[in-house]
């Protein structure tokens, strides 16, 4: 049986380069990959009436904008180097989301590109990478 | 967008015109006789042991007491359930990034939290004694049922654009429920009917009755250092609204909506330390909201005319049977619209039981501490001087956070206007638009004209429309019992899983 990766892509130049590495690592040990794009989304905000009723519209478009603009491009070239890839685009809290998506693929690696931030901004922002890592029930590997 | 800010400084200018020239005066005096003659029919009183019953708060009463009975005590029955749904226990992640159960109920929150938590409970306490407390909260706990109905039947017969957004609320279920039972005509009748009734109270009771009283409180903080600019302050309030519901710029209203919870939780937190201050006292005000409960002592009508008063300041508050809340409930996505009707339950819990109890607890320890805490203040200013006995500078944040309610009731409503007017003329942007100029028109103009006929007529508009909007409720109340049964018995046998919280 062949194993999953799952590689977190946000459209940033770190998550190609975590998307390439991942490529590499599948190619070497016959595994497929998945791509999830996680768009950051509490259900504890709070919205204006207007913007909840539009909500279900935004969404869609959120999603295809994903899907089109970001996860397409990488998929087609990981598929051009003859990897299985799979894409996923999900509503959550960033890298709790990542984990669950790992365990729903049954993901035995999760790869994950990172922006470089300075300490001041990741203390402000935190940082996606730096919390996966933390709750990541499977290895985790920081593509820098 | 040049062309819409001419507009709309045209619009405004002559506001502030229209007050040199003491047109206001000329408005109230051609319509205080509509005024009075609506007022009249709206909330024709029937004598009863010596009290004046609106017939109205009859209406609203009735039907609040037939749900409660007739959906089993749901209120009780569905709280837990409710507080499980909102905390996301039954969301399936896959619909991630939709509407949740906890964002439709804070934003429906926010638009019933308003100055009648502070102001109407002080009003309700000065007519109708302590004992107004008791059936305020009566109210509260029985108009959670008519919520749950209104709630569920906005989602269940909402209507959906083609461009993927949603439009819900009591003119909808009026027209289809009553088109489903054979009667189209008088559906469609209902729902425009209804439409208008919205349509009018969101520019009234939505819109003018609080960027005045937010003016009101703001003159009040600055020793009245702002009398006569209301016009200013209208135009200001005015431009803020435009550039949240005109410009779109959703950061300011988010950054209110945001802010508004934090406000009703910093303003429930300091009102417990007033009470817990004034603690020795605490024993003798719970007696007299009992007691003035059934007695009614000083109270014109007696315990029925404290009945009378604690109920019709309920409604106004948490607006449980005037359809409002159902508008904003309905853009929830839900496979059970039943789901979003039992959250709704919270909502007057949290409006009335809670946060109106709080204020008249304030208001009735101080009265028993100091029976001249307040002087001759009324309304707002009677809980602003509660407040003070304990903080001296407690009148400063609560009129801050009188502004912000004004202002997330406003946006609120200015969205349930919409959907009356979107109702009424179709979806077009153009017309949208329109709407919305008339909007930030009516809240410029509410700093300056006197309120008193205006708002009558909207007010009772407001409760008028109860009226088609609770006759449809009965009348749709058995689809709403079948589901909410069904629901709950799926639940019971597990067939409707927990996703978290296991």
């Amino acid at each position: 049986m062949s194993n999953t990766f799952l590689v977190a892509v946000d459209g940033s130049k770190g998550s190609v380069r975590a998307a390439d590495f991942a490529t590499e690592r599948a190619l070497a040990s016959k595994s497929n990959l998945v791509l999830a794009y996680v768009i950051e989304w509490s259900p504890y905000s709070f919205h204006t009436p207007e913007e909840l009723a539009e909500r279900h519209k935004r969404r869609e478009e959120e999603i295809e904008r994903a899907q089109t603009t970001v996860l397409e491009p990488i998929a087609k070239s990981v598929k051009g180097k003859g990897v299985k890839v799979d894409v996923v685009v999900n509503h959550g809290h960033p890298s709790e989301t990542l984990v669950d998506l790992a365990k729903e693929h049954g993901a035995t690696q999760i790869f994950i590109g990172r922006k470089g931030e300075s300490r001041v901004a990741s203390l402000l922002f935190g940082s996606v990478a730096g919390s996966l890592v933390q709750t990541s029930p499977v290895p985790v590997t920081v593509v820098p | 967008m040049k062309r819409i800010l001419a507009a709309m400084a045209i619009m405004l200018l002559a506001t502030a015109t229209a007050h040199a020239a003491g047109i206001d005066e000329t408005i109230n005096t051609a319509t205080a006789p509509i005024a009075a003659w609506v007022g009249k029919v709206v909330f024709f009183k029937i004598p009863i042991f010596g009290a004046q019953l609106p017939l109205v708060v009859l209406w609203l009463v009735a039907g609040a007491v037939f749900f409660t009975f007739y959906l089993r005590f749901i209120n009780i029955r569905g709280f837990k359930l409710a507080i499980q749904l909102v905390r996301g226990d039954y969301a399936n992640p896959k619909d991630a990034g939709e509407v949740s159960h906890f964002q439709a109920l804070a934003t429906a929150v926010s638009g019933t939290v308003g100055i009648g938590n502070i102001g109407g409970v002080a009003v309700a306490v000065t007519v109708g004694g302590p004992g107004a407390t008791f059936w305020l909260i009566m109210a509260g706990f029985l108009g959670m049922s008519t919520k749950l109905v209104e709630c569920t039947l906005g989602v269940k017969y909402r209507n959906e654009n083609p461009d993927g957004s949603v439009s819900g609320g009591p003119m909808y279920y009026l027209r289809k429920g009553f088109a489903e039972r054979g009667m189209e005509g008088f559906g469609k009748f209902m729902g425009t009917f209804y439409a208008v009734g919205i349509f009018i109270g969101a520019l009234g009771i939505g819109n003018m009755f609080q960027s005045n009283q937010a003016y009101v409180q703001l003159n009040h903080v600055a020793g009245g250092g702002l009398d006569g600019l209301g016009w200013l302050v209208g135009l200001i309030m005015a431009g803020i609204v435009f550039i949240v519901i005109v410009g779109g710029i959703k950061s300011i209203a988010r950054v209110t909506e945001k802010i508004v919870p934090f406000m009703a939780i910093f303003y429930c937190f300091f009102a417990l330390i007033v009470i817990f201050l004034n603690a020795s006292v605490l024993p003798e005000a719970i007696g007299n909201i009992f007691s003035g409960a059934l007695t009614g002592e000083g109270v014109a009508g007696g315990a029925l005319g404290a009945l009378i008063i604690g109920f019709q300041r309920a409604v106004f508050s948490n607006e449980a049977g005037i359809g409002s809340a159902s508008i904003a409930h309905s853009a929830v996505r839900t496979k059970e619209p039943v789901t979003e009707g039992i959250v709704s339950l919270l909502e007057p819990f949290i409006d009335t039981i809670v946060i109106c109890t709080i204020t008249a607890l304030v208001i009735g320890t101080s009265a028993v501490a100091d029976p001249n805490f307040a002087g001759t203040a009324k309304g707002i200013a009677m809980t602003s001087a509660a407040f003070e006995r304990q903080f001296a500078w407690f009148p400063i944040p609560l009129a801050f956070a009188g502004v912000l309610f004004a202002f997330s009731t406003m946006i609120s409503w200015s969205y349930y206007g919409l959907k009356g007017w979107t109702y009424m003329f179709g979806e077009s942007m153009r017309g949208q638009t329109i709407y919305k100029l008339i909007f930030c028109a009516f809240v410029a103009l509410g700093c300056v004209v006197q309120l008193g006929p205006i708002l009558d007529i909207s007010d009772a508009l407001v409760f008028l429309i109860c009226v088609p909007n609770i006759l449809g409720l009965y009348i749709l109340a058995p689809i709403v019992r079948k589901e909410l049964e069904s629901y709950l018995a799926r639940i019971e046998s597990g067939e409707i899983k927990k996703y978290k919280g296991v």
